[in-house]
């Protein structure tokens, strides 16, 4: 068997489109909602993404889709430059065990019923990985990498606390050795001081087993801290994508920038920052040409009539804006 | 003379099923000031003023004092404590669309709370509640008045919250982690609205978060709380530049920054104590790197410092030597 080339993507997704039918009110007919709008990315082996965007913006509909759990209307991915196989058949399966998924909520993925042992141990079991009789020296193995104590492999999901039921919930995403971790809020439940040993672990596993990485969070601080690059979603499209130290330093974007400087800072008084006016938008009603013109400060008539496209900006930067200048383009006027 | 203490809280106490999650509480508010209070959760914040407004189910033992102006409310009966709550002290929580009633138009429920606390009826009480829609920064208030919660966004109800809050023009304010739900540009202009108001109104804010960021911007003073009890208190620019608790500095440590180098976390050891099972002596001292061997049998009180905060602990965090510590791990670690 060839190896996959360490230079080539390890998973690349090609102009994703998902569209769900959503119901306006009680009685309203239902109305598709692009939830995932064309959307291009790709991940290098070893490399963490990090995915930012308000709520409703399209992240975890993109993480599932990554690994082949929700489908695509449009558009295609690829894990290790082969087609994504369908959800469900044995190729898919087969494929499951190198691609996992961490939710934020860990005692909805846990199963109250069994110890934290026979979880962990449940993928090697279903994907054969390891013979039974090795399987407890595994689990335990895993269970230290992500700091349980061994002893703690007899105790019920109910019995630890919710940091200690994350790093259960990792551990059995890397019972079976994957190739690419797609982490969905994985520590927005948690408290700051909980939040930093769970990062640390993550960004420790990840240098020593080489795990690709899709993080999405809404935390800014979190993903910078994370993130090797960062792709910023706004309405099922990503507006920005840029190394995790440009983007937030200096985003090009209007809505980067007025994510960025709506982090609190101590300090820094809130005056000053630029405060979007307006609501979040309704992806069932999406504003005509750019976005997120209605709530854009820098707005003009060619914002409301034409799409921006993402285009190149600068060497491995890009962005979606009519005011940010593509790298063989003048700004619009 | 009326005194500049508008609530004063002393050695509150709260049990529930015998269990003592609430050690004894000293807080003073004095009129229009914005206190902040932050901690892990469970370690209390809501507890404080649920039991303050006699709030908390029956199963909830609450002793200590809580005087309103100079006047007790704990233990009063319910009509005493029915005209302090949304007249005098007011609060809104994390949910807002778990407070407001889904089956009730929007202007009715404000018009309502109007009637209760100011008896404004009629088209009195209508043209004050879009007043104060308005306040709030709800557009098209007319139209939207005969809408129902679930037809605004969550920053939207946030702001009805905060609408019917006003409702009954009270002296303070209890915002329980009100920008928690919102996404990042909401929960900004969510405090931009809560500093506007204090600046107009002149209500005393106590501003419930575990988001330090979002406490410095909105509040003046501080209280750190831990397992149930305050643990340090002082000014923002006093905790923020200074923190001496070492849980406190610790929280400021294992939050990510968005400028300077992506440094490793420094995350608190260990995880926050069951109420059941609190440690011997300071409840923080399995998670302290400061801790000594008498943190393990004493407690320490909170005391008064030079510099006018409060602080709860023996060994505290001394500020020019720690730092300068920290500064060359910094370095050290870049250089690596
Ligand atoms: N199963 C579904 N059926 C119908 N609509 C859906 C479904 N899942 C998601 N959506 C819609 O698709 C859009 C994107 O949702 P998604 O959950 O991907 O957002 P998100 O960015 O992860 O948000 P959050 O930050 O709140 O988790 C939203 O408008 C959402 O309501
Ligand atoms: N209704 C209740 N019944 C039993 N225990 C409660 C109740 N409400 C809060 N507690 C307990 O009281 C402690 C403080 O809780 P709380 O004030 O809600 O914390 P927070 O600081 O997160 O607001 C916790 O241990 C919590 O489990
Ligand atoms: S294209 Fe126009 S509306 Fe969109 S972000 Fe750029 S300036 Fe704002
Ligand atoms: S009293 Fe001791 S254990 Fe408690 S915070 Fe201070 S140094 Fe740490
Ligand atoms: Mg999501
Ligand atoms: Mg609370």
């Amino acid at each position: 068997m060839i190896s996959h080339s360490a230079n080539a993507p390890l998973i690349e997704a090609k102009d994703l489109v998902r569209t769900y039918e959503v119901r306006q009110g009680m009685f309203g007919k239902a109305t598709p909602v692009r939830a995932v709008d064309g959307i291009n990315l790709s991940v290098m082996p070893g490399e963490t993404l990090g995915v930012v965007g308000e709520s409703g913006s399209g992240k975890s509909t993109l993480g599932r889709m990554l690994l082949g759990i929700d489908p695509s209307q449009e558009g295609e991915t690829f894990f290790e430059g082969k087609p994504m196989p369908k959800l469900g058949t044995p190729e898919w399966r087969a494929l499951r065990a190198k691609m996992q998924l961490v939710y934020q909520d860990p005692l909805a993925a846990l199963d109250r019923r069994l110890t934290i042992a026979e979880q962990i141990g449940e993928p090697l079991a279903i994907h054969k990985l390891v013979p039974k009789e090795h399987r407890g020296t595994r689990v335990a193995e895993l269970m230290v990498a992500v700091g349980l104590r061994p002893d703690q492999a007899d105790r019920y999901p109910h019995e630890l606390s919710g940091g200690q039921r994350q790093r259960v919930v990792i551990a059995r995403a890397l019972a079976s050795r994957p190739k690419l971790l797609v982490c969905d809020e994985p520590v927005s439940a948690l408290d700051v001081s909980i939040q930093a040993q769970v990062v640390n672990m993550l960004r420790d596993l990840q240098e020593k087993n080489g795990i690709a990485m899709v993080f999405i969070s809404h935390d800014l601080k979190v993903v910078r801290n994370m993130a090797d690059r960062v792709a910023v979603m706004y309405l099922g499209r990503i507006v920005e994508e840029a190394s995790s130290d440009v983007i937030f330093a200096a985003p090009l974007h209007p809505y980067t920038k007025a994510l960025v400087s709506s982090v609190p800072v101590p300090g820094k008084p809130l005056k000053g920052r630029v405060i979007l006016q307006g609501e979040p938008p309704n992806p069932a009603n999406r504003p005509s040409g750019c976005a997120f013109h209605p709530r854009c400060p820098l707005a003009t008539d060619i914002c409301r009539a034409s799409v921006p496209p993402l285009r190149q900006v600068a060497d491995g930067r890009t962005a979606a804006c009519h005011l940010v200048a593509g790298v063989d383009q003048p700004v619009a006027a | 003379m009326v005194s500049n203490n508008l609530v004063e809280l002393r050695d509150l106490k709260v049990a529930f099923d015998g269990i003592q999650v609430l050690h004894g509480i000293d807080l003073t508010v004095r009129r229009g000031e914005a206190i902040g209070l932050v901690g892990e959760s469970g370690c209390g914040k809501s507890v404080t003023w649920l039991a303050a407004l006699g709030l908390l189910p029956g199963k909830a033992t609450v002793a200590g004092s809580v005087r309103v102006d100079g006047q007790e409310i704990l233990g009063t009966p319910r009509s005493v404590l029915e005209s302090v709550r949304g007249k005098r002290i007011a609060m809104i929580f994390q949910d807002p669309s778990s407070s407001l009633n889904p089956v009730l138009k929007i202007g009715r429920q404000i018009t309502e709370a109007l009637v209760l606390h100011r008896a404004l009826t009629g088209q009195a009480a209508k043209a004050e509640a879009l007043r104060l829609m308005d306040m709030v920064g709800i557009p098209d208030t007319r139209r939207r008045f005969d809408l129902f919660p679930h037809e605004f966004s969550g920053g939207q109800c946030q702001r009805l919250m905060i609408a019917m809050a006003l409702a009954g023009e009270p002296d303070l304010l209890v915002a329980d982690e009100p920008t928690t739900a919102l996404d990042a540009t909401i929960q900004a202009q969510i405090l931009d609205l809560l500093i506007e108001l204090r600046a107009e109104t002149g209500m005393a804010t106590i501003f419930i978060s575990h988001d330090l960021g979002a406490v410095s911007q909105v509040c003046e003073r501080a209280c750190v709380m831990y397992a149930g009890r305050i643990v340090e208190q002082g000014t923002i620019e006093a905790l923020f530049d200074n923190p001496r608790h070492p849980y406190t500095r610790g929280l400021f440590d294992a939050i990510p920054r968005l400028d300077g180098p992506r440094e490793r976390l420094i995350p608190i050891p260990g995880t926050v104590p069951h109420p059941r099972d609190l440690p011997e002596g300071c409840a923080f001292s399995p998670r302290c790197s400061h801790a000594a061997i008498d943190c393990r049998s004493r407690r320490p009180d909170l005391s008064p410092m030079d510099d006018g905060r409060l602080l709860s602990c023996f060994h505290p965090v001394s500020h020019s030597t720690d730092l300068a510590t920290v500064a060359a791990n910094r370095v050290a670690e870049a250089v690596s």
